[in-house]
Formats: C-alpha cells, structure tokens, sequence
C-alpha cells in the first residue's frame, strides 16, 4: 500500500520580484522602422516606452536577477526552495532546459527544476502549478520565474506586434499557508487559434532559410479573445475563489496593451475603485514577466496594497490562458 | 426575424455612440470608420463583437476587418 501524501489547506505567494532591461526604448526609437509616430503608438497601445536588456544580458540573467529579489523578500535561504518553475519563450536551447541552471545559479541546490512554455500565459500558470506542488505537499516553497527577452524575437519593421515588446523577469515564492491565498486556477487553451500569435517561422524553416525568426500577430482578432473570451475566464477565476467582481481590490493582467486592459475592467465589472497594473505604459509588453513585474511595481509604490485581493490573469500565445485570484504578500506573511 | 435596415443602423449607431462618445446623430450610412469617425480596428472590434451579442449574430473576424463605411456595417449585420 501506498502511503498517503500531507495535504496543506492553501498556498500563498510569499515575495515577488522583478528585473526590467536596463535600457528604455521610446516609440521614436521605434516608430520610423515602421513608419508611424509616438501619437499612434500611445493610442494604439497605451506605451510609452518599452524596456529592453543590453546585447549580453540573456535571459537566464534576468530570471536570476528576479528571482534573487523575490527570495531576498521571502526571508528564505535558497536552500529552503526546492522546485523550480521557469517559464520563458526566449531561452533558445531545447536541452538542457534553463531551470536547473537557474535553481543552480541562486543556490535552490538540488531543487526540482523545470521549464514551462505558455508564453504570455507562463507565470499564472506557473503560480497555478506551484499551489498545486504546495498543497498536495510535493514542493514546500517553490519558486515561479516568468522571463523574457522579446528584443532577441524583434523584427524592427514588423507592425503588428515588434513595437510594444519588452524584456525583463519577475519572479515569486509560493509557499504553505494556514489557509487558501491563491484561489483556484482557470486555465486552458485554444489550439485552433494558435496560428494568430507566434513565431512567424520555425526554426527548422526559418534556419534552412538562413533567417532568424520573429513574432507575429493578428492584433484585432487576439483583442477580441483577450477582451472578451478573457473576461468571461476572469469572472470564472473569480467566482472559483468564492468572490464578486465588486470585492477585487486589484487587477493584474498581462501587459499586452492598455486598450486591452481597460477594457478588462469594463467587461469583467471590477469597481471603479479598483487598482489596476498599468506597468506596460513604461516596460512593454514582456510576455511571461508581464504580470509578476506589474505586480512588483504595484508592491513597490503601493505597499499598502499588501494582503489586498488582487485578480491577476495571463493570455497569449497558444493561444494559451490562466487567471488566478490571489492575496497579495505582505511582510507579516513571511 | 430578419432585422429592417434603419433599426440595425440606429441600434448601431447607439453602440458606436456608447464606446467612442461619438453623437449618434453624427453616424450616418456614408461616413467612414477610420476617416471620419476616427474609430480604429481595435474599436471597430469591440464595436462588432457588442453588435454580435445585440443582435444575436455572428459576424467572422475576418469580415469586420474589411469594413469602410457605416453602411457596410449595416449590410453586414443585416445579411449575417
């Protein structure tokens, strides 16, 4: 007979932490390649510049940088993280995977280590993953990184979705709690639309053509899912952690474009009181790091915000999704 | 029930109205999405997709891309 495994009543995010690229693109840096202008981008995406990472800082370097921070905020040694959730679209290396270097790097030493590819989606499905370890007792505090370095996947002359991409890396530590601080996980996908966002090759096409290849988008068909499809995936996580869209304290989307955001808000019905992550205003769009830098910021300037209940949520590529209600750390927490 | 043209246009224009702040008295049949309303594609999405649920409709993404003027909107929602 098997012997039972210890269930823990809940989760919790314990620290989160962020590294944007050092360098700050501006839409005119940008807008000639494209023949637009400042006025077209802020309107079209609500961006105003894009952070971006110096030739030799790789992405591995910015998810150390990350997870450093949030380890730092956890009051944890390392040694005390043992599994480790990469998720990324930009490690360009099938095997080895990144996470047990990053595990080795920042000291997790002989953690469980693995990669995670749902693009913009990465980190709330790592967070929904890392609840799961959590509870059922498989991980004690894991350690859930979402970083991209979209500059390597930029066709400076593509206008559908090169311009508002962004590199940086957020990272967080999920460990037990005395009760449920990560609500339910809704995810899933949609396969049959999986050709209106990605890589505009393979690489097997793309190297045999001698080219590297870049992202693409449909911009007014994935609008249309990420507003309305993720409304009604918003409004399931929220009814799945036992809340109305009137008791979300925060909302933390993906930073894919401004215009997508508030109209999240509208459709989902948050308050009007509601703090909302608008990070991409300043760092882009950087897909698996989008929504654990948004929340690092929010920390950051808004400590009060600490123990809030906040709905974050994670859409993109795939076309692949994930929204959990969570309560924000707080010092006290540790 | 197949829908009369001038209720779709009125109906249409009210959600247009709702979403841009546009008067709609200013959205009349011959005027342009892009060049006289200023309404862009990601606006016109939201517009068609609020359009879908008022009308009861599916219109296909595709269709709403190639949209000029205000009355091929009304043509569009009346033969979906």
């Amino acid at each position: 007979m098997i012997a039972g495994t210890a269930v823990r009543p809940g989760a919790q995010i314990l620290a989160v932490g962020g590294v944007r690229g050092s360098q700050r693109i501006t839409n005119e840096q940008v807008a000639q390649a494209i023949d637009s202008s400042d006025e077209w981008i802020r309107s079209r995406t609500g961006i105003t510049t894009r952070a971006r990472a110096e030739p030799d800082v790789t992405v591995l370097d910015l998810a150390e940088g990350a997870a450093r921070h949030a380890i730092e905020g956890s009051g944890l040694a390392p040694t005390q993280i043992d599994a480790v959730i990469f998720g990324s679209v930009t490690y360009f290396q099938q095997t080895p995977a990144a996470a047990p270097t990053l595990a080795d790097r920042i000291g997790a030493t002989g953690a469980a280590a693995f990669d995670l590819s749902a693009a913009c989606a990465g980190y709330c499905y790592g967070i929904g993953l890392a609840d799961a370890l959590v509870r059922s007792g498989a991980a004690t505090h894991v350690l859930v990184a979402g970083a991209d370095k979209l500059s390597e996947f930029v066709d400076p002359a593509d206008r559908t979705i090169s311009f508002i991409l962004g590199d940086g890396a957020g990272a967080a530590i999920v460990g037990p709690s005395s009760r449920p601080k990560i609500g339910r996980t809704i995810w899933g996908s949609d396969g049959a639309k999986a050709g209106f966002v990605g890589q505009n090759l393979g690489f097997r096409e793309a190297f045999a053509a001698g080219i590297w290849p870049t992202l693409r988008q449909d911009g007014p068909t994935v609008y249309k899912w990420a507003v309305f499809t993720m409304a009604k995936i918003a409004l399931e996580a929220i009814t799945a952690a036992g809340l109305s869209p009137s008791e979300i304290e925060v909302f933390i989307p993906h930073q894919a474009n401004l215009r997508i955001i508030e109209q999240q808000v509208k459709r989902i019905g948050l308050s009007s009181e509601v703090v909302v992550a608008t990070d991409i205003t300043e760092t882009g769009n950087t897909s698996a790091a989008s929504v654990p830098l948004a929340t690092e910021r929010l920390l950051r300037e808004r400590p009060d915000l600490g123990g809030k209940l906040a709905l974050q949520i994670g859409f993109g590529a795939g076309l692949a999704y994930a929204a959990q209600v969570i309560e924000l750390p707080t010092p006290a927490d540790v | 029930m197949a829908l009369d043209k001038d209720n779709i246009l009125q109906q249409l224009a009210e959600i247009i109205a709702e979403e841009t702040g546009i008067r709609p008295e200013d959205i009349t049949p011959t005027k342009s999405f892009a060049d006289d309303l200023d309404i862009d594609s990601l606006s016109i999405m939201t517009i068609f997709t609020l359009a879908e649920d008022a009308f009861g409709v599916e219109i296909p993404d595709d269709a709403v891309k190639d949209l000029a003027t205000v009355q091929d909107a009304v043509d569009l929602i009346a033969n979906a």
